[in-house]
């Protein structure tokens, strides 16, 4: 069918049902294995996270029981040491990149105008190896004592720092379990981005020049790069250590003459972009939510976009600073000090850029405003924390401490978290049809927030008191007790916050307002087509003559064109 | 030598108390102003005791109490003024702007703000301060880096090598002769005379460990086939705490490590002690122990110099009982709670290597009284 002559009028008849009737559960199951549909596709990839992220939360809950007190027995020590591998593993691999991914499948066609991704079977390929690797890794639990009957679940951190992942260190199969389910993971990663990569570039529909792009399909463009530079490294790594462990291979063997530092440097130079692939998102949500809920365009769009694009060339660079302690020359150390010094410029644009959107604007705090606004101020304290931790000298006090800790959780849940929460409320009404429930979502945002913060916080002070991360237990005297108790009590307040937010899915999802196809008076093209889009997404393709093409539509005396 | 029961962190004083998190709160708000160095300096005083001489337990960054954590620590002090700046400026802005511009009421809806599309001047404006700022970070940064790295030691520096173990410390100090774990003793350096730094070695003998005493030094690595190295120069005298801090397996939250700083004269009477093989109980309990130590496994892995025990997988055990903890600090050295470790070192310290040998009851009581003869 050539979009150019499609008939306005035509409706795509219903699809020919096979099995059984709409609504029950085979049929619906039926429906996701065989779906290639970008939307469903992101539909499933942000339930099958938010269903990890609710595992690996309760993960961290007990894990802050256990820390709660001093000599506290609530956990031997190697069930606590699989608690922390698992949940770092999980909150990055099974939560954090699906949900970044189901927001760029869903969103990344619907934005640019597009009918679907460029590959939709090897989309729903990515998207099932992505889960069976999930699977494959809290398998685990169950598989990994094997023959040897030794280890359970991987224990080994979640950056797995050789040697004490080889054979001689981690018997039995937990660190196999590790290595071949983000080796699997990283595949499905891989695909996905490339997909991501070709739709962007040639799936645009008519007038949407790169420069016209919404800045959240400028930063997956980035983020999907970043992705393909960033995943082979880690899948190197991971196969040199399988070579290791099973073929006598001597490459992160210290006792035979290998190194040990290697690892590190192959894990950092995939695991320092991850942090970006994993932020960036945010970034991109924030982009598309503060604009709309401000009522003013993204003040500086070019420089946003070469901001983001200079965050990720840094990025590539600076992957040692998770090394500063592990006996670096001065030079070495002094290099990628320097280098990480340098991400806060473009960060600290962006940052300045948001709060310019919101300046002159007037501000509606709806749900997704809201988490954004919390977003600002957590990532600002993330980012400071970022630059004390680049000083290579005060890292030599702050790594492996609590305060890392603090400063990652600020990252990733102030920062992310947040916005990815942001996202859910601000395209619920698109995807669902129904608008999310406001009062309980402000209940989610005042109780996550208020406990997210009480839990994290303290743990900056744990780290200045000389408190090292990944311990089980520790004394009473040292100065860390009071701070623990206060960190565990905020899990509290968090876990009633996420309760509020799985209530107001459902509830919203049954008996929610209906939301229209443009509930928040935004400017992309995804609130052009009906709430939920058709499996074709557009009856006509549109045609965009600015970066704003609704509000060309709504503003016919005043369009963005004019100025552009 | 006898040992009333003690906290394990108190080392002879059981009169300091636990952190009250009122006072800790009460102490951060009344000082306000610097509000994390508040905090921190909240921390309650060292407690006075016996044989470590003054205890230090909250290993706190901002006390820092030898030449390179001090020099670290200025550095961050400087960076916290810069970075509590940069957050006062920003987080005002962003709440004017929230409050400023927030939608007033339904009017607010009939009419969209002014649309403006961004500004040359003011991107200019906030790409230029931040570069300046990182730029005065860096200069600073790339200072302190070499200082603290590339410090000459002197000719006569005590020497330290320390190797990392699945969960203890092996210290040895090559000049001296000296073998010993867990706890390190050096002399306290100077101001104004002459300096007396110690440089330390670090090796590891199986998995990646950190030495880490914050207020003596940051952390580095002790990795296996890597020769690190760092160096302290403490200005009090007392027992520093540290931790290993590279997650390195089952039992890293015990893997706890001691620094005892000492008056010169203390110091070599310490070393003279070291020196000193210890002698052979000829009678009773002790002398019973010393043949079961020598009849049992104990000497594959233990070492007692002089001795036929000559096993370097454990912790040297020829100078035991010099020793404030047991288990790389997992319990405070008492006869009671060496027993415990000597008849099951799982109960105390799930999952260390060192087997429960299904000792006899006797053999329990007679090992440990020729270890408390190791003195």
């Amino acid at each position: 069918m050539n979009p150019d002559t499609f008939d306005p009028n035509f409706k795509i008849p219903a699809p020919e049902r096979i099995g059984d009737e709409r609504g029950s559960l085979t049929r619906l199951v039926q429906e996701m294995v065989f779906t290639v549909d970008h939307k469903r596709l992101g539909l499933m990839y942000i339930g099958s996270g938010l269903l990890f992220f609710v595992i690996a939360g309760i993960m961290a809950a007990m894990i802050r029981i256990q820390l709660a007190v001093p000599r506290n027995d609530f956990l031997e020590p190697d069930v606590f040491n699989r608690l922390f591998t698992m949940h770092g593993t999980a909150m990055v691999f099974l939560v954090g990149m699906p949900i970044i991914f189901g927001f760029a499948n869903y969103l990344v066609p619907l934005m640019i105008g597009a009918r679907d991704m460029a590959f939709p079977r090897l989309n729903a390929f990515g998207f099932w190896v992505f889960f069976f690797s999930g699977l494959l890794l809290y398998f685990s639990y169950l598989g990994a004592p094997g023959l040897y009957a030794a280890g359970s679940a991987p224990d080994v951190g979640w950056f797995a720092y050789s040697p004490l992942t080889a054979k001689a260190f981690s018997r039995g199969h937990s660190t196999d379990y590790w290595t071949l389910s983000l080796l699997m993971g990283g595949i499905g990663s891989l695909v996905t981005s490339i997909n991501i990569i070709v739709t962007t570039l040639c799936l645009r529909c008519k007038g949407m020049i790169l420069g016209r792009m919404p800045l959240f399909v400028w930063l997956f463009l980035v983020v999907a790069f970043l992705v393909i530079i960033a995943i082979p490294p880690l899948s190197a790594c991971q196969i040199m250590l399988i070579l290791d462990r099973y073929f006598g291979a001597k490459f992160f063997d210290t006792q035979a003459g290998g190194s040990a530092v290697l690892w590190q440097h192959f894990f950092w130079i995939f695991g320092h972009p991850e942090v970006y692939i994993l932020i960036l998102p945010g970034f991109a949500i924030a982009s598309e939510v503060i604009p709309v809920f401000s009522r003013k365009p993204i003040f500086g769009y070019p420089v946003m976009v070469a901001a983001s694009v200079m965050i990720a060339f840094i990025s590539l660079g600076v992957w040692a600073h998770h090394m500063f302690s592990v006996g670096m020359t001065s030079i070495g150390n002094t290099f990628f000090a320097i280098s990480t010094l340098l991400v806060a410029i473009p960060t600290g644009i962006k940052i300045f850029n948001w709060i310019g959107t919101m300046y002159g604007g007037k501000l509606r705090f709806e749900l997704p405003m809201l988490f954004c606004i919390g977003f600002l101020f957590q990532f600002l304290i993330a980012g400071l924390t970022g630059v004390m931790l680049a000083i290579a000298p005060f890292d030599w006090q702050l790594t492996d401490s609590y305060f890392v800790v603090a400063h990652f959780h600020y990252v990733l849940i102030g920062g992310l978290l947040f916005t990815i929460f942001a996202g859910i409320y601000y395209w619920y009404p698109k995807a669902l049809g129904k608008m999310p429930d406001f009062r309980l979502g402000l209940c989610h945002f005042i109780l996550f927030t208020v406990g997210f913060h009480i839990t994290f916080f303290p743990q900056h002070i744990a780290g200045f008191l000389g408190m090292p991360r990944r311990i089980y237990t520790y004394d009473t005297g040292r100065g860390w007790d009071a701070w623990n108790l206060i960190s565990t009590i905020g899990v509290i307040f968090q876990a009633a916050g996420i309760l509020f937010f799985v209530v107001n899915l459902i509830y919203s999802y049954i008996w929610g307002k209906k939301a229209g196809d443009d509930p928040w008076d935004a400017w992309s093209l995804e609130w052009s087509t009906t709430s939920p889009p058709p499996a074709y997404n557009f009856e006509t393709i549109p045609e965009v003559r600015s970066r704003r093409p609704l509000w060309d539509l709504k503003h016919p005396d005043d369009p963005d064109w004019k100025y552009e | 030598m006898s040992r009333k029961k003690i906290s394990p962190l108190s080392g002879g004083s059981d009169t300091r108390g636990e952190v009250d998190i009122f006072r800790v709160i009460a102490g951060a708000v009344r000082k306000g102003g610097s509000l994390v160095l508040a905090w921190v300096l909240a921390a309650p005083a060292p407690a006075q005791s016996t044989d470590g001489g003054i205890m230090r337990p909250v290993a706190d960054m901002f006390q820092p109490l030898s030449r390179p954590a001090e020099m670290i620590h200025e550095s961050a002090v400087l960076v916290l003024m810069i970075t509590a700046a940069i957050f006062v400026v920003v987080t005002a802005m962003l709440v004017f702007v929230v409050w400023k511009f927030r939608r007033k009421g339904p009017e607010d809806d009939m009419e969209e703000p002014p649309q403006i599309y961004g500004s040359t001047h003011i991107e200019l404006a906030w790409t230029v301060i931040p570069i300046l700022i990182t730029f005065v970070l860096i200069l600073v940064t790339s200072r302190t880096i070499g200082e603290i790295q590339n410090a000459k030691m002197p000719e006569d520096a005590l020497k330290i090598r320390l190797v990392g173990h699945q969960w203890w410390w092996e210290v040895h100090y090559p000049d001296l002769g000296i073998i010993t774990a867990n706890e390190i003793h050096v002399p306290v350096s100077t101001r104004t005379g002459k300096p007396r730094p110690t440089e330390i070695i670090l090796e590891s003998a199986d998995v990646i460990h950190s030495f880490w005493v914050p207020q003596l030094a940051g952390k580095t690595d002790m990795v296996p086939n890597k020769r690190n190295r760092t160096w302290i120069e403490p200005f009090a005298t007392g027992t520093f705490f540290g931790n290993c801090a590279e997650y390195c397996g089952t039992q890293h939250a015990n893997m706890l490590l001691r620094v005892i700083v000492e008056e010169p004269a203390d110091f070599d009477k310490w070393v003279a002690n070291m020196k000193r093989a210890p002698g052979v109980p000829t009678e009773g309990m002790a002398a019973q122990g010393h043949r079961d130590f020598y009849g049992n496994s104990c000497v594959s892995c233990h070492r007692v110099d002089g001795t036929v025990a000559e096993g370097v997988f454990g912790p040297d055990l020829t100078k035991l009982m010099t020793r404030q903890t047991i288990g790389a600090g997992v319990a405070p050295l008492t006869p009671e709670n060496l027993r415990t470790w000597v008849r099951d070192p799982q109960s105390l310290k799930t999952g260390c290597l060192m087997p429960d040998m299904k000792l006899l009851d006797s053999e329990v009581d007679s090992i440990t009284a020729y270890l408390l003869t190791l003195k």
